[in-house]
């Protein structure tokens, strides 16, 4: 088959621009990747600690809710909701559908949403629960 | 996952990625399920105390869809890192190493958490 050698193969690997579709793509597996480290770890060290003793838990309580614990739990939660919004985005499209352009587009951009707006309504909740 | 046709005419891949892939999809349905259980039950409780969670824990209702939890989350988990080592990692020697040092990670928390639950679920009170 005759190609012409000066004329650029498709797809074109260095001309593009960012979509949400892409963020959220990036998003899930950095969600995932530290969901799967920071997460496991922490959440092992919570059973540990019930299973341990009473002062066990209390320090990770301290932690949990020093600053810096609040830190890592707010993104833990938000990279939680992302992930799995994008979990079951990745279902749809797991069956072949949401393909089209302005449809992927949408439930990107509701992917990112989404994971904003319940951890904020998280947050609130276990803000004005104490 | 292979077709029988695929499989008598040797085509595609013959490692296990189609098996990987289906089952990272089955058992995110299955964490799925388990977490919106384990948020209910939190919500629900209204507290994580040190006496809240372990009496929560040493509920036949409540440890067993948490070992679950447990092996559905760490099964998953190990999976999707698993992938991303794939794409990152190239160097064959590298790419050993890490997988494995992620499967020891895996299964060193995994059996920390199971043991953690059944130790208060079968544990005496107080």
């Amino acid at each position: 088959m005759h190609r012409n050698p000066d004329r650029p193969l498709s797809p074109h690997l260095t001309i593009w621009k960012w979509g949400p579709h892409m963020l959220v793509s990036i998003l899930h597996r950095v969600t995932g990747t530290g969901l799967a480290i920071v997460g496991g770890l922490a959440f092992t060290w919570w059973l540990m600690a019930a299973a341990t003793s009473e002062e066990a838990y209390r320090y990770f309580v301290s932690w949990a809710t020093h600053w810096t614990g609040l830190i890592v739990l707010v993104g833990l939660s938000w990279a939680f909701f992302q992930h799995t919004l994008s979990g079951l985005r990745h279902y749809v499209m797991d069956i072949g559908a949401g393909f089209e352009l302005s449809g992927n587009k949408l439930w990107a951009m509701a992917t990112l949403a989404g994971s904003a707006v319940l951890t904020a309504l998280l947050w609130l909740y276990i803000l004005m629960g104490r | 996952m292979e077709t029988p046709t695929a499989r008598v005419r040797g085509l595609g891949s013959a490692q296990e990625g189609a098996e990987h892939w289906w089952t990272e999809r089955l058992t995110s349905i299955a964490t799925f399920a388990l977490f919106v259980w384990a948020i209910i039950s939190v919500v629900r409780m209204g507290s994580l105390d040190y006496h809240t969670v372990t009496e929560w824990l040493r509920e036949p209702l409540a440890a067993v869809p948490m070992l679950l939890l447990i092996v559905a989350t760490f099964w998953h988990l190990k999976l999707g890192l698993q992938v991303v080592v794939e794409d990152y990692v190239h160097e064959e020697g590298n790419k050993f190493f890490t997988i494995a040092l992620l499967n020891f990670f895996v299964v060193i928390a995994a059996a920390f958490a199971l043991f953690a639950v059944l130790k208060i679920a079968l544990g005496t009170p107080g």
